[in-house]
């Protein structure tokens, strides 16, 4: 079945920032409509008066406290950065 | 035609924790750039997020001194978005399961009361802070901010006029600072505050299309962001032409708002729970502890000045304005001084001096116990209220005691009939004229015989004797 348009394809990688060729986007509709199918056969179960789920694991309330431990070096925050300046990041002038 | 004015307000508070939301950097403001970082929130791949107890005391206690309904259950969730200022590429949020929902708090304007509706109260992390380079080419990002607890308040709109908006954030502020979740700094970003403006023809159910206002620094930018803005969509109205759903900036130096951007649609943030937080689960324990730490909030406060101290209602509104003033005049008050004359310095001396040299409270030298002192000075008789305003004027800029300042300039009052007496007499005997003129019904001239007295005394001079010696001094001529 076909859920989703090429339109909404390309709309879902433009909020991802990838850039796709006609040929990926054809591919990636068909691909992403075969596992909106597989997901909707969830809709087969019955889920009248179930909580709806955000977790699998039942986990409640890990917290911690408010203390501080120490950052790393700046160096170690900075290493992995293709470019940094005056201890920043420097990254390609994006506008909002 | 006429319209009404519709107004909600989002504002942002920074909590203050020591340690950010999910990791256990610090939260500290003005540490040198990324210092405050750790590969959780620069977001390397691996971390997990642990949740801040502590945010959530905060929050729920923010929660709680706004009137709003704590969650028994509450969730977080991710808001997809790229942009530099989020290394995640999603910030996480609550979505359907917020801390807090419908509160509501108490302003007033121009003596009309009116409660405000508050939709909701979430929990989320601040994001980094990018500084762009003049010529558009790179940006910096300093992720020290990052991460850092936030709570985000939105009004109901039910605030109908710029001077209401300005009311509640006064309001808002007051209470956030009583409560110590915040220190609710305009200047440091621990507050920010964005406003939707939109006009309908008066009596309308139906709302009208609102413009978003961004970079309101300033309260008294709100007010005047959204005055100017209810202008110009009455004007563009009144011409027939349609207000677009667009996102405006206030331009504090041209006092206008300028077009950033139109928007189209709601934003497509793809929403989530996150995987990586569990449940958190409130119970009633939990809200009666963080309740049992609630102080005295800003209303009650004004109450029981009004009950217990006979203050007038506004000097008791505009002392507990700030939680910091409110404070010194509790503690000069608990120490003795009179409530109307502490009140007195506080709104007149002490406010003159913080705006003119745009400080606060803490910044001062003045203590509670000086002021008490100087008070009771001059009720006491020992210095007149001019040279006590000498003395204050040393007090705020250096510290000290009032009684030691007196005595050590010899700013002691001259209460003594005898040695006023010969100095009156000495200046009567030099201004004859003036004394013709008073038996002439020149008033005037009585003001200016007590000045020279003064004059002669620098200002020691007990100003009810004097009056009395010279006018018994005329008669006698």
């Amino acid at each position: 079945m076909e859920h989703l348009t090429k339109e909404e394809v390309q709309h879902v990688a433009h909020l991802a920032r990838l850039a796709m060729t006609e040929e990926e986007t054809e591919k990636y509709q068909k691909e992403l409509n075969e596992l909106i199918d597989l997901a909707k056969k969830l809709n087969e179960v019955d889920t009248e008066g179930v909580k709806p789920t955000s977790h699998v694991l039942h986990v409640q309330n890990v917290l911690r406290e408010d203390k501080r431990r120490p950052s790393p070096d700046l160096d170690k925050a900075l290493k992995n950065a293709p470019e940094h300046q005056d201890g920043q990041f420097k990254v390609p002038s994006v506008l909002e | 035609m006429k319209f009404d004015t519709v107004i909600g307000l989002e504002v942002h508070v920074e909590l203050k924790t020591d340690t950010k939301l999910f990791c256990q950097c610090s939260t500290e403001f003005g540490a040198p750039p990324n210092t405050n970082t750790c590969p959780s929130c620069l977001a390397y791949p691996g971390r997990l997020p642990i949740l801040n107890k502590e945010a959530i005391d905060y929050a729920m206690k923010a929660c709680l001194a706004l009137n709003c309904e704590i969650a028994e259950e509450m969730t977080f969730d991710r808001k997809n978005y790229f942009y530099p200022d989020n290394p995640k590429a999603y910030q996480i949020t609550q979505l359907d399961k917020p801390i807090g929902q419908n509160g509501w708090i108490e302003i007033e304007v121009e003596g009309k009361k009116k409660k405000i509706g508050i939709t909701r109260i979430h929990m989320e992390e601040d994001a980094g802070k990018l500084i762009h380079d003049e010529y558009g080419e790179y940006s910096l990002v300093d992720f020290n901010r990052a991460g850092t607890p936030l709570i985000e308040i939105v009004s109901e709109p039910d605030i109908e006029s710029p001077a209401e908006a300005y009311a509640y954030l006064e309001k808002l502020k007051a209470i956030l600072q009583y409560t110590e979740v915040s220190d609710c700094k305009m200047e440091q970003g621990s507050l920010r505050c964005d406003a939707n403006l939109s006009l309908k023809p008066a009596g309308q159910k139906e709302f009208g299309t609102k413009t978003e206002l961004k970079n309101l620094n300033s309260f008294a930018n709100v007010q005047k962001g959204l005055e100017y803005e209810e202008k110009r969509q009455e004007k563009e109205l009144l011409a027939g032409r349609e207000i677009l759903q667009e996102t405006r900036r206030w331009d504090d130096a041209k006092k206008e708002t300028i077009l950033m951007r139109v928007k189209e649609g709601e934003e497509d943030y793809r929403y989530f729970p996150d995987p990586d937080l569990g449940t958190v689960v409130i119970d009633e324990a939990w809200i009666e502890q963080v309740k049992s730490e609630i102080p005295e909030l800003p209303d009650e406060r004004k109450r029981r000045y009004i009950e217990e101290y006979d203050l007038p209602a506004y000097d008791a509104g505009v002392i507990t304005q700030s939680k910091d003033m409110s404070d010194f005049f509790q503690a000069a008050v608990d120490e003795g001084a009179d409530p109307k004359q502490t009140s007195n310095w506080l709104m007149g001396e002490v406010n003159a001096y913080l705006n003119a040299h745009l400080l606060e409270m803490k910044d001062i030298a003045l203590t509670p116990t000086a002021l008490r002192k100087l008070i009771q000075l001059i009720e006491k008789g020992t210095i007149s209220s001019k040279i006590a305003k000498k003395v204050f004027a040393e007090l705020i800029e250096k510290g000290g005691d009032p009684e030691q300042i007196v005595k050590e300039k010899g700013l002691v009052q001259i209460s003594d009939e005898g040695e006023l007496k010969k100095i009156v007499d000495n200046v009567l005997e030099n201004n004859t004229q003036s004394i013709e003129d008073y038996k002439n019904g020149k008033d005037k001239a009585l003001g200016f015989l007590v000045g020279q007295v003064m004059k002669e005394t620098k200002g020691k001079a007990n100003p009810q004797l004097v009056n009395k010696l010279i006018k018994e001094g005329i008669e006698t001529r």
